[in-house]
């Protein structure tokens, strides 16, 4: 388990991401992107790199992380599992399903399990509306998820051995 | 001859169970020794089929579903592979009524081809705009899509044509197309569908945006909930480079076309055009000022094109066929067809392309089939999370930009979300208020601290804390936020917050007014 300072190895995967995307036009998004797809977060350790390479202040870095839900400033737990809450997953129970979600796992939104296996984070629209009520679980999409279909997947993302 | 077996690979029909469907399928026509093709296509919009299975016929595709991989024996026990009849069988996939009433000019190929397939594009019509635009100058392409009347199709219908006009004559060596292709509304998945269905036609239309106003250089910039078309869209590009079709000599006309995808991370403003350029330079999405627009200083202060996907999807068929062939559909000053997206608590809920003109209730009953439930539908949001809750009262209204305008609503990017007699109208509307919130991007106060407020008002007037006075207090605040925002998103959010009150007074404890 990663814990709020990342080790030399995760340090030079960083630099590494930050050297193949310097040059691209508008780098940061690309960059931070693939940190995160590395170490499931974007440490604070990254933060400084990243702003000598682009030229730019550790605030600006920071603004930008802080700005959008997608990025992560803490290490998540094994799976990531957001519920939709936008409106056409409302208009099919999507409302009972985010509270069976938080009550089953016995946390709130963008927190983690304490087993470590499931994150909890909201998501607003995942286009699969024709398929509401959606979540998502790590990249792949889930539709028709009644309250017996969630449990099923959690138990299945909780019999998985951690890598 | 083996017989081919279509299972898509959409991202929809996936969540449902597809890739089981596709391993005990290829499984089952191992073990029974059966020279069996899988071809996994796009989906054909009928959600409540999927996963659907079709199967090649002399007389065409036959249709299966939805499908769960423990049918899959019987259907190979029933013959379905030949023909044969099952339960779970609906004919032929074109003379079901919810695809045979459509006009699918943009989905035209969706559902039809395998999407990563060059040869299949080419045998189905693909690129064939693109061929006709090489051989034009910019302003003669610009005037097709100009007289074709295509209008934005993510939301505010500006004139596709006189946007280019404007790019095309920007002074400047470097120019770049931009995909909007960040599709957060609620409700809609049209773009989505094209990306992982049919990512050539996008391709393809942006490209002839570049040879029209003499960009080089394209984005498509995608939202990251969309992990499936992101791949998608990655093998799609490279293939069409490795072929000639984009590249340094863009079918061997010696212009070069490049083109990048470039993903968004969660933000729902920068789905407004000048929030996005933010984003694609690095930057937090913040909505920039207008002017200038983003035709004359765009990306990186250049002049720039930003169509959305639907609207770009539409331009291959505009070149082939001809600006008057795509005129001739729609009514008004709507043009051409609209991919409606039907959601929420529906029987049939999918993707209806339509000409503009057509109404809400023929799209709900005719096509949706009525409520998933089986109880009244009291309200459709139209056009996303900024769209007006449309009352039954007005489904007779046709789907035109104008008319919908006229009563204080919008189509947007054609997104429909049905809710039945048991939607609480006022949690509804504080939910707009509290994504507005979540969403805005700081810049401007309406948004920033009215979206916060309007959620308290909202909550007072719930719990009957000095109601009438904050019913005025709410009113003034969606006054300032519509008029007052810097963007549509808290230019907008007031429409649902509005439309609630004023249709169903009633859930927010006040007695509807009765007329004289």
């Amino acid at each position: 388990m990663p814990g709020t300072s990342v080790s030399p190895a995760n340090l030079a995967a960083i630099q590494a991401v930050v050297e193949r995307h310097r040059g691209q036009a508008g780098a940061l998004l690309p960059i931070l992107h693939a940190i995160q797809d590395d170490l499931g977060w974007v440490p604070p350790e990254a933060i400084p790199v990243i702003a000598a390479a682009l030229n730019q202040s550790r605030a600006e870095i920071h603004g930008v992380v802080s700005f959008y839900h997608h990025f992560r400033t803490s290490p998540p737990g094994r799976h990531v599992v957001q519920v939709c809450r936008a409106e056409s997953c409302q208009a099919k129970g999507g409302v009972a399903l985010e509270e069976h979600a938080k009550r089953s796992l016995g946390i709130d939104w963008h927190q983690t399990t304490p087993d470590g296996a499931v994150s909890l984070e909201p998501v607003y629209c995942l286009g699969n509306c024709a398929c509401s009520p959606a979540i998502r679980v790590g990249d792949e999409i889930l539709g028709r998820v009644s309250c017996a279909r969630f449990d099923r997947v959690i138990e299945g993302l909780r019999e998985e051995v951690p890598a | 001859m083996s017989i081919r077996i279509f299972i898509p690979i959409d991202s929809g029909a996936l969540s449902v169970g597809a890739e089981d469907v596709a391993q005990a399928i290829a499984a089952e026509a191992a073990t029974r020794g059966l020279d069996i093709e899988v071809v996994r296509n796009g989906s054909r919009g009928l959600y409540w089929l999927e996963p659907l299975v079709e199967v090649d016929t002399h007389a065409g595709r036959l249709a299966f579903g939805p499908v769960a991989p423990e049918d899959v024996p019987a259907l190979f026990d029933a013959g379905f592979h030949e023909g044969g009849m099952h339960r779970l069988g609906h004919g032929l996939t074109e003379h079901i009524p919810f695809l045979a009433g459509q006009e699918r000019l943009t989905f035209r190929r969706v559902g039809i081809t395998d999407p990563l397939s060059l040869a299949d594009y080419e045998a189905h019509g693909g690129f064939e705009g693109l061929l006709k635009a090489v051989g034009l100058d910019g302003a003669a392409i610009v005037k097709e899509v100009t007289d074709s009347g295509l209008r934005g199709r993510g939301g505010a219908a500006f004139p596709t044509g006189i946007k280019w006009n404007t790019v095309l004559h920007a002074a400047g060596p470097d120019k770049y197309v931009v995909c909007n292709a960040d599709e957060g509304d609620s409700g809609t998945f049209s773009d989505r569908m094209l990306m992982e269905g049919d990512p050539y036609c996008l391709i393809e239309g942006m490209t002839i945006a570049g040879l029209a106003v003499g960009a080089r250089h394209g984005y498509i910039y995608l939202r990251s909930e969309y992990p499936h078309a992101f791949h998608t869209l990655q093998q799609a590009i490279a293939r069409a480079r490795e072929a000639g079709w984009l590249g340094s000599d863009v079918a061997g006309s010696g212009r070069s076309f490049e083109l990048e995808v470039r993903l968004g991370a969660g933000a729902y403003v920068c789905g407004e055009e000048t929030a996005m350029l933010e984003s694609l330079e690095g930057k937090r999405g913040i909505v920039r000022f207008k002017p200038p627009l983003p035709a004359i200083q765009g990306l990186f202060g250049k002049p720039t094109v930003i169509n959305n996907v639907m609207s770009l999807a539409a331009v291959p068929l505009i070149l082939a066929r001809g600006a008057a062939f795509y005129r001739d559909y729609g009514m008004g000053r709507s043009h051409g067809t609209l991919p409606f997206q039907l959601a929420g608590n529906l029987r049939h809920p999918g993707l209806v392309e339509k000409a503009f003109g057509i109404t809400l209730r023929e799209l709900l009953l005719d096509y949706g089939g009525g409520s998933a439930s089986g109880r009244p539908i009291r309200a459709v949001q139209v056009g996303g999370p900024l769209g007006a809750y449309v009352p039954e009262s007005q489904f007779d209204v046709p789907l035109d930009y104008e008319a919908y305008a006229a009563m204080g609503a919008m189509i947007g990017h054609g997104g429909l979300v049905a809710f039945d007699d048991t939607a609480d109208m006022a949690r509804l509307a504080r939910y707009a208020m509290e994504f507005c919130a979540t969403e805005s991007c700081g810049k401007c106060t309406p948004c920033r601290i009215g979206s916060t407020r309007g959620v308290e008002v909202i909550d007072r007037i719930i719990a009957d804390e000095n109601r009438d006075a904050n019913l005025a207090l709410l009113d003034s605040l969606c006054d300032t936020m519509l008029n007052g925002s810097l963007c549509a998103l808290g230019g907008m959010a007031p429409y649902p917050v509005k439309s609630a009150l004023t249709h169903f007074p009633q859930d927010f404890g006040i007695a509807p007014v009765t007329a004289e």
